[in-house]
């Protein structure tokens, strides 16, 4: 069952967003500091579901909106949000770190790892997050069992798809449809277009 | 292997390195994947704004004060894949790919018209996915490229070009046949009879320029097997060709 959900979507309306970060492409240090306070909540909540620890969260969220800054002048909306590349890019850095810090040990538990489910519950004041919590737990509930599990080991845990299947004892092809079609009914679902 | 499938691991970067080469290749000339690409991706990026977290307040000091001594990239050369190569870029590989083409019909010898043709046509190819294409020019125009040619069979043939200064190796295949279902073509540097897993090739192709994975370091030989989709850590069937290295 698909059940659309429209509700005030972002942390901010995307095309202020999109409007600073084409002025931080030229260099304009307020702007960026504008996309700073706009972005950081998300992006360290990225990071952090991956990498789990304060400190290299910290370092890594740093790491990202530099490039951010770094990388401006390149972005480009044809290509999708700004909120997108920019959240993409933190998301594709968490896991970088966590994949070559590779706390294999822990990692190959199941067990641990079934157990550690995403702080949706963590409190920020910002009503928009608030409501994209509710959006995405929400949709969440619309996934089969099998689909929730994996799109969350691999997105908010950093895990590759080979891992999840081990994690979850299913065969590697499984996996990748299972990934495939949980984000098309979490797409479906958020009304996301691209 | 259906590639196609492969959006949803792709866009929560699940794929191990091997694979999202692969697909990136794949991506680059498949328009439905690469919309529904896309989507997925900023449905990954929801999922992100649902676990907001707010920073510590020296974090947004540090981060400011960080950037007024970042300089910024030029607004020119693409980031990313997707959206094919750009102007400036495609005249710049072709200009590799014309100073590689005659390094490599020089090595051949015979038959340069054709063979100019056939590597123009994979770098070509190999020019969208620009990241590879820039690694696979390097070794290409390397002063001490060297080629060697040989028949896989079937009518397809390979040329395995070396870069002993930059220790890489990259494979130009033309009319391979593709691998059966569930299977892959796998590189292999054959280090005096142990082979070293060198990458995939994109199932979906059969004329592909491959830069192969790791360096060449002492390896005198390089093959093709078949593997299971995903590949193997050791090849698991005799190979189709194995091809010395040259000096």
């Amino acid at each position: 069952m698909k059940e659309a959900v429209y509700i005030g979507r972002n942390p901010s309306p995307d095309s202020d967003l999109q409007e600073l970060v084409g002025r931080v492409a030229l260099g304009d240090e307020k702007a960026f500091a504008s996309v700073y306070d706009m972005v950081v909540s998300p992006v360290l909540g990225v990071v952090r579901a991956v990498l789990r620890d304060q400190a290299q969260s910290e370092e890594v969220a740093q790491e990202v909106l530099v490039e951010v800054w770094r990388t401006a002048p390149r972005y480009r909306a044809d290509r999708g949000t700004a909120i997108n590349w920019i959240l993409t890019l933190a998301h594709r850095r968490a896991v970088d770190r966590v994949r070559s810090v590779e706390a294999a040990a822990a990692r190959d538990h199941k067990a641990a790892l079934l157990d550690r489910t995403p702080e949706y519950d963590e409190v920020t004041e910002q009503v928009e997050a608030r409501l994209e919590r509710e959006q995405v737990r929400r949709c969440m509930r619309t996934l089969t069992e099998i689909q929730r599990q994996a799109v969350t080991l691999a997105y908010y845990r950093g895990l590759t798809y080979r891992q999840v299947a081990d994690a979850l004892t299913v065969p590697l092809g499984t996996v990748k449809t299972r990934l495939r079609d949980g984000l098309i009914r979490l797409r479906d679902c958020l009304g996301v277009t691209a | 292997m259906d590639l196609h499938l492969m959006t949803g691991a792709y866009a929560l970067h699940a794929l191990p390195d091997e694979e999202r080469e692969v697909f990136e290749r794949h991506l680059a000339g498949c328009e439905t994947c690469a919309q529904e690409t896309a989507e997925l991706s900023a449905t990954a990026a929801r999922l992100g704004l649902a676990v907001a977290v707010a920073p510590a307040a020296a974090l947004r000091e540090q981060v400011l004060r960080r950037i007024t001594t970042v300089r910024q990239q030029s607004p020119t050369a693409p980031v990313t894949a997707r959206a094919g190569r750009t102007v400036p870029r495609g005249r710049l590989l072709s200009r590799w790919a014309l100073a590689a083409c005659l390094a490599a019909a020089a090595a051949l010898g015979g038959s340069t018209v054709w063979q100019h043709q056939r590597a123009q046509d994979a770098l070509d190819r190999a020019s969208r996915a620009e990241r590879a294409a820039d690694d696979i020019a390097a070794v290409l125009a390397a002063p001490d490229a060297r080629t060697r040619a040989g028949a896989l069979g079937d009518g397809a043939t390979g040329s395995v070009v070396v870069s002993r200064s930059r220790d890489k190796a990259v494979f130009v295949v033309t009319g391979m046949a593709r691998p059966p279902g569930g299977k892959v073509y796998q590189l292999w540097f054959d280090d005096d009879g142990t082979m070293r897993s060198a990458g995939l090739m994109d199932p979906a192709r059969t004329d592909q320029t491959v830069l192969m994975r790791g360096a060449v370091d002492g390896a005198s030989g390089m093959g093709v097997t078949v593997e299971p989709a995903g590949g193997s850590r050791r090849p698991t069937s005799a190979p189709l060709a194995l091809m010395d290295l040259p000096a």
